[in-house]
This record gives structure tokens, C-alpha cells and sequence, in this order.
């Protein structure tokens, strides 16, 4: 993305300079907990067991990594494509939409049909509000950027809407749907798993995880074993070269923005099928930015948004935790780490490549 | 009448590398000030890089630059502005939302509010406007101006700044002959004045007409400094293009077979409207290869393009194996099925992905043959199999197919398009720029495919602004000049001075 | 004369709505036609408007407040400026991250600071910008008609960052059009190699455009925290920062029209919540949520080009590279 790349080692390009901005970023959160007066090593503990220290704990990281899994592939995929999808709070919300009205009106379809069906609404609805932006850019040249941030506006209010005037519970102030039908909803884990003689405390981790593993497989797959990935990352990579070799930059990009805003679908699965069981407001609470962060630390490998995930995760749990104990310690530090973290491993991925570079050229002559 | 002044500008032992590129190999320059001093050499020469470097744009490795006989250090711009350099630039430096006015002021505006000094400018824009009869509206906005009226606000802003050197990069690149003929009357009426201007071209028409001197670049050294008056286009032509040790293929005689791929009556326009191609035709037969002569910018890139199917013309017919192709068919991945390869001209920008692994650049364009995996799958262990087989029978270096395409050489990730391009057989091979940025080696190596191509019944279309190679390995050559088809050769019949004056346009009836 | 009223008072709310739409227009419009885009302004309005609660409440001076609201958004438009130009990172991705960090950083800080979920606490008398009464309000009320109505309803009555704001516009237009800085910056959105051979630092324009913006949204963050509510509020810009970037696409990046239709979209908010709960005949219940969409959805029909055109400045969005 910057103008003059700087050349590194493979493993430093994949895995150093990430972990380089993951460790500049939590420096700079361990700056902002110092400067409200508190430990950031007794924070970082206290967060470290909140998340990993009891299997609760280890379930609800997974259940947010789920989110993460789902939101960071979505923007992993736009950017093979070369595109920027910041919309993913609204195909989130379109997605949690469509599925809930699929949800509504299945309560006759037992459970193996209900809830496939409800996944593929969730995936339309997603694609359908990506594919907008997607089609407004290969069509009509308007940038994606801001149409799709336009678009979760949209989202938002529309959710609004039809919360309250339409598929909102009747008699129910709160802006929300009815429970959906119990055979249309996703197994918890901990009941998924009790007949294999696991026993595990109730979390809100269930099934979708499942889903989201499969998802970045299927990511993988697609982006490094098809025809259509290939021509998805040539899109990408080379445009010029793209048109050379018969790929269609329009057709690609309609494409990389409905399967990005399917996969951004997902979050409404795990949210709103996998726990809540019913539609609420505001469900994707931010899970869609800080799904560019996990993107551009996975440097948009399924392997590296798994991982990142699982940080955020360990970083969303950890802090839910840590903020019972420290109460001056909000969840919001999440927050700041995640937009740390997108300046530093996107924004300034410059600054960290040469500084990386100026470090290994000085150990090598050193040495 | 009284001493001679000092020249104007001289440039001492000038050298740029750009990374592994050596743009500019010690070079030296003396303009005599009040002259016209045209250079000229091919596209890629360095001759734009030692005018920016005159300019301030780049910063020279090593050299000395002095003007009117004072050594000078120009780090910026700026520098050059104070030292009383212009410059026209080939891409219009300009503010195209701008008014004319807006634009001569811009870094000139004396003072803080725009007012006065735009005022002043309007002023000093009519008074140079009657002198050089350079009538221009001063309000107009830049963007609706026509290109020769955008190069003439870029000439008045030069101007404005008091330069007393000016230099144009292919000024007339995008003029029509008219408005040239108006620019060159402009330059004398300038020279008239004790201006000095240098003239940076490839048309040795406009160095002939309008010149005093002459130096010539040719690879990023200066390999001449002539008289205009004591040469001649063909002497200037050969200076240009060099006499390297040509590496002299054999070429037996072979029977051309039937027409393949025809094109009647192309015309095609580029973004800005100006015409690229004029009413273009060729033939070309199964089992030759058909050369394009022509010095770079003259509508071979376009042709190529339009018969790759990467752009539309405007008007035309193209016929392949008989059947004139719809517009629908008229796109790269339809066309390589129906066997038209193409090597495009610019192999990093267009022919190969550089972040891609070598194996799967190797597989541009044909990502969808069934022979690298089943369904909507890609395997791997198939692409790199084809890649080592390909790699190993073009002798691509290092023979390693999970590099990364940009660390291979100029000449190996040619080799790689190459490989991709002929394995498969075509009917039609269009081929741009073969050998340029490959080393002689690499050069010998991918002629002898092409022959040997040729020789198998293969159609090839050569565009090259070598002409030392065009004339080595075409059976026909066809020169072009300004988007036009100037005349045509038979190899045997074509000589290098005949062929340059095709190449400056200078077609018989006109000379 | 009682859908007078109603109408000054709508127009009133408007104004007070648009306020701070107006400011971060105006910095968006400064940081664009420089060639540097900016989604963040949302992110740099919130930490003004986060900043300028905290220094108004501790010192009691709202103009203390404006200061450390400036300041603070000021702090976030130079790391946008270093990410985008020095370091020539992508834009849209620095614009990201601003509005995160300003988002996370605001609540952490204030529930920390104070206790109180993120709020801060609130402001009163001098900590606040009053109303300011122009001169002859009352008087032209009561005896000039109509007319001393409106002058007294909508255009007495605000705030000074409410004034300060509207004499923004003036400025960026004057200084846009009329002034050395103007042409400069008008010129290096555009081509930036143009300004570059004129022996000009790029750089340096685009640094002093991006400052301008983070004055600007400070400008309006404070009026958000310190004039019309009584404190910090998380979240509390709601979008206002993109609604301000699509004003500036409405305005074809033009500081007049994006005035125009920032009032538009003031208008449009003004309506809808004096229309919350409201039934229409043949409408039956409002939907607010349709007029609250709307400046969202003009502006995707704008940039599909079914409605006139938008055209960003030129090299908007591009980091300036020297080319060979």
C-alpha cells in the first residue's frame, strides 16, 4: 500500500512486522492505563486470566473471536480484490435483518431446515448490501469507501424501523424481535458437546465457531485455490494486468463485495442466532471496524485473521474481566488497542517496515 | 561585436542511477545561450531524466551543472526558477480546474492576497500575449483549453517567471502539425529575444526545421554533438539507434503462407481525443514475422493493444482467419481461445503480476485451462509442475517456480511471458518489445524462439523501437509515424536510412 | 401565526443542528481539496468535544474549553498528517483509526477521570457557551412583523462557537478563492506535480490543510460538548462527521453550497424530531427514520451519478510520489 515498498524477509514481512505493531500498540494501551493511574502488568494479568485462565473464560474469548473470524475475512477478502470494505457493520446489520425475517416466518420448518436457511438469509442479506457498493463502484465509478460507509448509516436505521414497526415484539419498548423459533437457533457449545462427555460451563460459544472455522477454510480455498480467487487477487495486485488476462475488474469486484458482505453476514449469525436468539439493536457493536484491525494484522491470511481474532478475542474477554476488577479500565480500551493497531500495522505500515529493516541490517552488519 | 557570452548551460560529467538502472552514464551538455539546442534519442535514452535533473526534479549522483558560466547547485525547483530555467513538461504541469491566470501566478503570486498579484499577471500576460502573439484569455479555465492552448499557458508561465532558458519535453507530442508549426514560430521569436531554448524530441523533422545544434542521446550517454546545419536525418537516425554489434540470426527464406489476421481501416483515439491511430492496415500471413518500425509514442503501442482486444477502435475492421470479429469477441480471453497470444510491450505493468509467485504469473491469461486443476479448483502442484517444465525449456534463471515474480530479472520474466505465450501454440503472436530491459544472452535466445516460431507456420507481429531488431528477424517491415502507416519493406529490400526517414514521416512524396 | 412560530422555531433547530455538520464540512472541505482525504473527522470532533468538556469543567471557562477542544482534535489532524503524508500510508485507513482511538480513548479516560460511564460531568454557567442576544432581538420582535420574529428566533439566540462557525465558512471561502494559501491549495488537490514544479512543498500545503481541519473539528466538537449539551456524552458526535463528509460531496468540495447543504441536512434532522410520534394524515406515523436516512442515501444516489456529479478534487486520496 505504501508508495516505495521496502524489501523484507518473508518471515519478517508476515510475521515480524506484525507482531511489531501488536507490540507498539498494546505499548501505547499500556501508556493510556498508566495515565489513569493503574498497573498495566497487574492489567495485563488480570486480563491474560480473565480470558484464558478458566474454561468460561477460553469460551466466551472463542465466542468473540467468532466475530472477529467473521468480520476480518470479510475484510480480508475486499482487500485481495483491492478494495476497502468499511461497511461491514451494515451488511452485519442487513444480514441480522434478512435472517430474522427468515427466522420469523420458518416456525413451522424443523430445526435442519430452519436454521441452514436462516444461515444462507444472514449470507444474502450481507452479500445484497456489499453487492450495492460493490456494483455502485464497477458501474458507475462511485467509490466504494464512502458508499459503503454510507450504507451502514443506512443499515442503522433502517434496523430502527423495522424494530419497531415491523418485526418488532409486540408490547416490547426494546427494539427488538420476538424469540425466534427454539429449532430455528444454533447449539450452544457446551450442549454441543456434553454427549462426547465434555463438560463445559455455559458460554455464549456455540456452533457458528464451527461456521467461522469453516469460513476460513473456505477462505483459504477460495482466495489461493480457485480460478476465482486467482482472478480475484490479480483484480487486486494488477489491474492493468488483469484486463490483459481476460479478468473482468468489474465483474470481480461485484463479486469480492457480495461474498465479503456474506461473510460479514456471519457476525448476525453468531450473534443473533447463536446467543441472543432474537434480533436486537445495535447488535454488531463495533465487531465490523475492529474487523479491518484483525484484517490488516492477518495481513488478510486466513491463518493470520485466525490468530488475530483470537487476540481480540483474548482482548475483548480479557477486558470484560478486567474492567469487574479495575473498574477505570473499560472494554473501550479494546477499542483504542484496535485502532492503535489499524494506524500502526496499516496506516503506518511504512514507518514499522523501515524500522524493522533498519533493525535487521544493523543486527546482520553487527554480527 | 563584443566577447562571446558563455554558454548558457553546460553540464559536466552528469550521472543517475535509478536502483539497478543507470539513467544518466556521465554526461555533458553546452548550450550556446540564444540558441535553439534540440536533443534527441529514443524513448528511454535519459533524456527526460537530465532535463529534470536540470530542473531540480532529481538530484544528480555526480556532475557539475553551471549556467551562463556560473556553477550552480539545483536541489529543487525552486533553485531552477531562481536560475532562470523553464520547463514545459510532455505531461502538463497544470492546474486544469484552474484559470490560465491562476496557473502563471501559481508559486509567483507576490503577497498574501491573490488580488494584486493576479492583476499584475493578467497585465503581463496581455503584454507577452502581443509580443509573442500568444493571444490567450486569461480567465478561461484550463481544463477547457485545447492542448495547444494548454502548452502555450505552460510557455506564458515560464515566461511570467522571467526565464531566460526554456525547455520543452516533446512538445509536439500531442500537437497537430499546424499548431507545431505555430510552436516553432514561437521558439525563433523567442530565440529572437536572447532566449535560449532547448528542444527535447524523437521527430527529426522538428530538429531539421527549427535548430541550432544538435546533441543526440543513446542509452543514457551522449553520444553526439552536431551542427544542425552540417547534418542530415539519416546521419541523426543512425546515431540514435547505434550500430551495436547486431547478433545476426539465421533467417532462411520460408514461403509465407494464407492471411491470418487482418486489420482494415483502424482508427482509434486516447483519452484526451487525440487520434493514435489513422486509418491502419496490415496483413499478416500464416509463417512470417511482420515488423513495425517506428520510434516509441507513434501508434504501435495502440495497435497492439487494439488487436490484443485490450482497447476498441473506433472504427475498423479486424479479421481472424476469415471472420471478421464482433466487438464481443474482441476481448483477450476470447481471442487466446481462438489462438491470438499476445507479449505485451510493457511486461512488469500489464504481462506479469509482480507480488505473484513466478509459477502463477505463468498462468495469466489461462488461469481457466482445465489443465491446472478440475472445476472452479486451482492445484497448485499442477501450476508449479507446468512452471519447472516451462521454466526448464526456456532456461528461465533460477528455475525456481515459488519466487516471487518480481525478484526475476528483466530478461527471465520475459522468458516467462514468452513461455506462456508460444507453448501453447498460436496461430497469431503479437509481440511487443521483446528483448528490451533483457540481456544479450536472453536477446539471442528469444530471437531464435521467435524464428523458430515463425518457421513452424506461426503469424508474428513484431513491435520493437530496436530497429536493429525489426530488420533482423521481420520478413516484412511496415514503418509508422504519427499513428500512420508510412510504407512498407521486404526485409531484403530495407535499409537502416531508408527506414528512418519512413520512421520521421518523411514519406516519398513528401520529401 | 402560529405556524410562524412554528417555523422559526424549526429554522431555529436547524441552525443549532447544523452547527457542527458546518464545522467538520469545513474541515473535511480544507483536508480534501488538499488532496487528503479524511473519514476521520468524526473521530477528531468527538475527542474535541471530549477535551473541551474536561478543560471547561476544570477551569470553569469554556473558552478554555474551545482551547484544549482545538488542541485535542489538532493532535489527532497531524497524526492523520504523518500517517498520510510523510509517511504516505492509506488515508481511508488512518481515517479509521482515528475515529476508533477517539471512540475508545474519550470513554476510557472519562469514566476513568469521572466515574460516570464516559460522561463527563456537566457544565454550568461560564463552563458552557451562553445564548447570545444580538442587539434589537427583543425590540425587532416586537415591532418589526415577521421578520423581527425570525431575527430574534433563528438568527439571535446562539452560541459563539455557533457564530464562530458561520464566520468559518466565510473565511475558508475568502482564503479559498482570494488569498496566496487558497490558490496553493487549490492547486495541490489537484496536481500536485504542478505546485511541485512551481517550487512549492507539497507537504507543507498539505500539513497546514490538515491542521486547518483538526482546527475546525475542534471547533465543533466544543460547540457539541460545551454549547448544545451541558458536557461530554460517549459517542456523542452519532455520525455527525460523515454527514459533514457527505455535505462536502453534495457541495461538489465547494465551502458555499457545502453550507447549503449542511443546513439541508440540519433542516432534515430538525424535522424529524419535531415529527417523532407525529401522525400525518394519509401518512399515518411518521416513519423519522426515512427523512434521518436521507442525507445517506442522496449522497449514495449522488456519487452513482444519477443525480448531477461529483467530482473529488483530483488527487484526493493519492500520496504525492515523484514520478520518473
Amino acid at each position: 500500500m505504501s508508495a516505495a515498498p521496502i524489501e523484507l524477509p518473508r518471515w519478517a514481512d508476515v510475521a515480524l512486522v506484525p507482531l511489531v505493531s501488536v507490540a507498539a500498540a498494546l505499548l501505547v494501551a499500556g501508556l493510556v492505563v498508566i495515565g489513569i493511574g493503574e498497573n498495566p502488568l497487574e492489567a495485563t494479568a488480570l486480563m491474560l486470566r480473565g480470558a484464558l485462565g478458566s474454561a468460561e473464560g477460553i469460551g466466551f474469548t472463542l465466542y468473540y473471536a467468532t466475530n472477529f473470524i467473521f468480520t476480518g475475512l470479510a475484510v480480508a477478502v475486499a482487500f485481495h480484490a483491492g478494495l476497502f470494505n468499511i461497511g461491514g457493520e451494515g451488511q452485519a446489520t442487513a444480514a441480522g435483518i434478512a435472517m430474522a425475517f427468515a427466522c420469523l416466518g420458518l416456525s413451522w420448518a424443523p430445526g435442519f431446515i430452519a436454521v441452514p436457511l436462516a444461515i444462507l438469509a444472514a449470507a444474502a442479506g450481507g452479500a445484497l448490501w456489499a453487492f450495492i457498493p460493490g456494483w455502485l463502484q464497477a458501474k458507475r465509478g462511485s467509490h466504494v469507501v464512502i458508499t459503503t460507509i454510507m450504507l451502514n448509516f443506512v443499515a442503522a436505521t433502517l434496523i430502527v424501523y423495522l424494530l419497531r414497526e415491523v418485526i418488532g415484539k409486540p408490547g416490547s419498548m426494546q427494539p427488538e424481535t420476538p424469540d425466534f423459533p427454539a429449532q430455528a437457533v444454533l447449539t450452544p457449545m457446551h450442549q454441543l458437546l456434553a454427549p462426547f462427555g465434555l463438560r463445559l460451563p455455559p458460554t455464549p460459544l456455540n456452533s457458528a465457531l464451527l461456521l467461522a472455522l469453516l469460513s476460513l477454510f473456505a477462505v483459504w480455498l477460495l482466495i489461493w485455490r480457485t480460478r476465482l480467487g486467482y482472478a480475484i487477487r490479480t483484480v487486486g495486485a494488477n489491474p492493468r494486468a488483469a484486463a490483459y488476462a481476460g479478468i473482468s475488474p468489474a465483474a470481480v469486484t461485484m463479486v469480492a463485495m457480495a461474498i465479503s458482505g456474506a461473510l460479514a453476514g456471519g457476525l448476525a449469525v453468531n450473534e443473533a442466532l447463536g446467543v441472543q436468539h432474537r434480533l436486537v439493536l445495535d447488535f454488531t457493536a463495533g465487531y465490523g471496524f475492529v474487523g479491518i484491525a484483525v484484517a490488516l494484522m492477518g495481513r488478510g491470511h486466513p491463518v493470520g485473521v485466525g490468530l488475530a481474532a483470537l487476540l481480540f478475542g483474548v482482548l475483548y474477554q480479557g477486558g470484560a474481566e478486567l474492567s469487574f476488577d479495575k473498574p477505570a479500565i473499560t472494554r473501550d480500551m479494546v477499542v483504542v488497542i484496535g485502532g492503535v493497531l489499524i494506524l500502526f500495522a496499516g496506516a503506518l505500515d511504512g514507518l514499522f517496515r523501515r524500522l524493522v529493516a533498519g533493525v535487521l541490517r544493523s543486527g546482520r552488519s553487527g554480527a | 561585436m563584443t566577447q562571446p557570452r558563455a554558454p548558457a548551460i553546460e553540464l559536466r560529467g552528469i550521472s543517475k542511477r535509478f536502483g539497478a538502472v543507470a539513467a544518466n552514464k556521465d554526461v555533458s551538455l553546452s548550450v550556446a545561450a540564444g540558441s535553439i539546442h534540440g536533443i534527441v534519442g529514443e524513448n528511454g535514452a535519459g533524456k527526460s531524466t537530465l532535463m529534470s535533473i536540470l530542473y531540480g526534479f532529481y538530484e544528480a549522483d555526480a556532475g557539475e551543472i553551471r549556467i551562463a558560466g556560473e556553477a550552480r547547485r539545483i536541489r529543487s525547483p525552486a533553485d531552477a526558477i531562481a536560475a532562470g530555467i523553464g520547463m514545459v513538461h510532455q505531461h502538463f504541469m497544470l492546474v486544469e480546474t484552474l484559470s490560465v491566470v491562476e496557473n502563471v501566478v501559481l508559486g509567483a503570486e507576490g503577497g498574501a492576497r491573490l488580488g494584486g498579484g493576479l492583476a499584475r499577471a493578467r497585465a503581463e500576460l496581455t503584454r507577452l500575449s502581443q509580443q509573442y502573439g500568444l493571444a490567450i484569455d486569461p480567465d478561461a479555465t484550463v481544463g477547457d483549453l485545447s492542448v495547444g492552448l494548454q502548452q502555450r499557458v505552460e510557455i506564458l508561465k515560464a515566461l511570467y517567471r522571467g526565464a531566460g532558458i526554456l525547455i520543452l519535453d516533446e512538445p509536439t507530442a500531442v500537437l497537430t502539425p499546424a499548431e507545431a508549426d505555430q510552436l516553432f514560430a514561437l521558439l525563433r521569436a523567442l530565440r529572437t529575444q536572447g532566449k535560449t531554448v532547448i528542444l527535447i524530441t524523437h521527430k527529426l523533422r522538428e530538429i531539421m526545421d527549427v535548430t541550432d545544434a544538435v546533441s543526440v542521446m543513446r542509452r543514457g550517454e551522449m553520444v553526439a554533438h552536431l551542427r544542425t546545419a552540417a547534418t542530415s536525418p539519416p546521419e541523426l537516425a543512425e546515431a540514435m539507434v547505434g550500430r551495436r554489434v547486431l547478433l545476426r540470426v539465421e533467417k532462411p527464406p520460408r514461403e509465407r503462407g494464407t492471411p491470418v489476421l487482418e486489420a482494415v481501416g483502424l482508427c482509434c483515439r486516447d483519452a484526451r481525443g487525440t487520434e493514435t491511430l489513422r486509418d491502419v492496415g496490415l496483413t499478416l500471413h500464416a509463417g512470417e514475422i511482420v515488423g513495425i518500425a517506428g520510434v516509441a509514442g507513434n501508434g504501435q503501442s495502440e495497435l497492439l493493444e487494439v488487436l490484443a482486444g485490450l482497447i476498441q477502435p473506433d472504427r475498423g475492421v479486424i479479421r481472424l482467419d476469415g471472420q471478421i470479429l464482433a466487438t464481443a469477441d474482441r476481448d483477450p480471453a476470447r481471442l487466446r481461445e481462438r489462438g491470438l497470444m499476445h507479449v505485451p510491450e510493457d511486461r512488469q505493468r500489464s504481462g506479469l503480476v509482480a507480488a505473484f509467485s513466478a509459477a502463477e504469473s505463468a498462468i495469466l491469461g489461462y488461469q481457466h485451462d482445465p489443465a491446472f486443476g478440475a472445476g472452479p479448483l486451482l492445484q497448485p502442484a499442477r501450476i508449479e509442475a507446468h512452471a519447472r517444465e516451462a521454466f526448464a525449456a526456456y532456461d528461465v534463471r533460477p528455475p525456481d517456480p515459488a519466487l516471487k515474480t518480481a525478484k526475476f530479472s528483466g530478461g527471465n520474466q520475459q522468458k516467462i511471458v514468452l513461455a506462456r505465450e508460444i507453448e501453447r501454440r498460436p496461430k497469431v503472436l503479437l509481440v511487443g518489445q521483446p528483448t528490451r530491459g533483457v540481456d544479450i544472452g536472453a536477446i539471442e535466445f528469444i530471437h531464435r524462439r521467435l524464428l523458430a516460431l515463425r518457421d513452424a507456420g506461426v503469424a508474428i507481429l513484431l513491435v520493437s523501437v530496436e530497429l536493429e531488431e525489426v530488420m533482423a528477424l521481420s520478413d516484412r517491415i511496415i514503418a509508422m509515424c504519427g499513428g500512420r502507416i508510412t510504407g512498407e519493406r521486404a526485409a531484403e529490400a530495407a535499409d537502416e536510412r531508408d527506414l528512418g526517414l519512413l520512421m520521421a514521416g518523411v514519406t516519398g512524396e513528401a520529401a | 401565526m402560529d405556524w410562524l412560530q412554528t417555523l422559526a422555531v424549526v429554522l431555529d433547530s436547524t441552525i443549532r443542528l447544523s452547527v457542527p455538520l458546518i464545522c467538520a464540512a469545513m474541515a473535511g472541505l480544507w483536508s480534501e481539496r488538499a488532496g487528503v482525504v479524511d473519514i476521520g473527522l468524526e473521530g477528531k470532533m468527538l475527542i474535541a468535544a471530549f477535551a473541551s468538556a474536561v478543560a471547561a469543567f476544570a477551569s470553569g471557562s469554556a473558552w478554555i474549553g474551545l482551547g484544549a477542544g482545538v488542541l485535542a482534535a489538532l493532535a489527532l489532524a497531524l497524526v492523520h498528517g504523518f500517517a498520510a503524508i510523510t509517511w504516505r500510508g492509506n488515508q481511508i485507513v488512518s481515517g479509521v483509526a482515528i475515529n476508533m482511538l477517539a471512540a475508545g480513548l474519550t470513554v476510557i479516560l472519562g469514566n476513568a477521570w469521572y466515574g460516570q460511564g464516559g460522561r463527563t460531568p456537566s457544565l454550568e454557567g461560564a463552563a458552557r457557551f451562553g445564548e447570545l442576544t444580538l442587539p434589537f432581538a427583543r425590540w425587532a420582535r416586537e415591532h418589526v412583523p415577521i421578520l423581527g420574529l425570525f431575527y430574534d428566533e433563528v438568527i439571535s439566540g446562539h452560541s459563539a462557537p455557533a457564530y464562530l462557525a458561520f464566520l468559518c465558512v466565510l473565511l475558508t471561502a475568502f482564503v479559498l478563492k482570494r488569498t496566496r494559501f487558497g490558490l496553493r491549495i487549490r492547486a495541490v488537490g489537484e496536481n500536485p506535480a504542478a505546485v511541485d514544479t512551481a517550487g512549492i512543498s507539497v507537504a507543507r500545503l498539505r500539513y497546514g490543510a490538515v491542521a486547518i481541519c483538526g482546527l475546525l473539528c475542534g471547533l465543533g466538537g466544543t460547540y457539541l460538548a460545551a454549547a448544545q449539551s451541558a458536557g461530554f456524552l460517549p459517542h456523542m458526535t452519532a455520525g455527525r462527521g460523515f454527514i459533514a463528509l457527505a455535505a462536502v460531496i453534495f457541495a461538489n468540495w465547494r465551502p458555499w453550497p457545502a453550507l447549503g447543504a449542511c443546513l439541508l441536512f440540519g433542516l432534515l434532522d430538525a424535522v424529524a424530531i419535531r415529527l417523532q410520534g407525529v401522525t400525518l394524515p394519509g401518512i399515518g406515523l411518521v416513519p423519522v427514520e426515512a427523512i434521518q436516512a436521507l442525507p445517506y442515501v442522496m449522497t449514495v444516489v449522488l456519487l452513482a451519478g444519477f443525480i448531477g456529479k461529483a467530482t473529488p478534487p483530483r488527487a484526493s486520496g493519492l500520496p504525492y510520489v515523484k514520478e520518473r
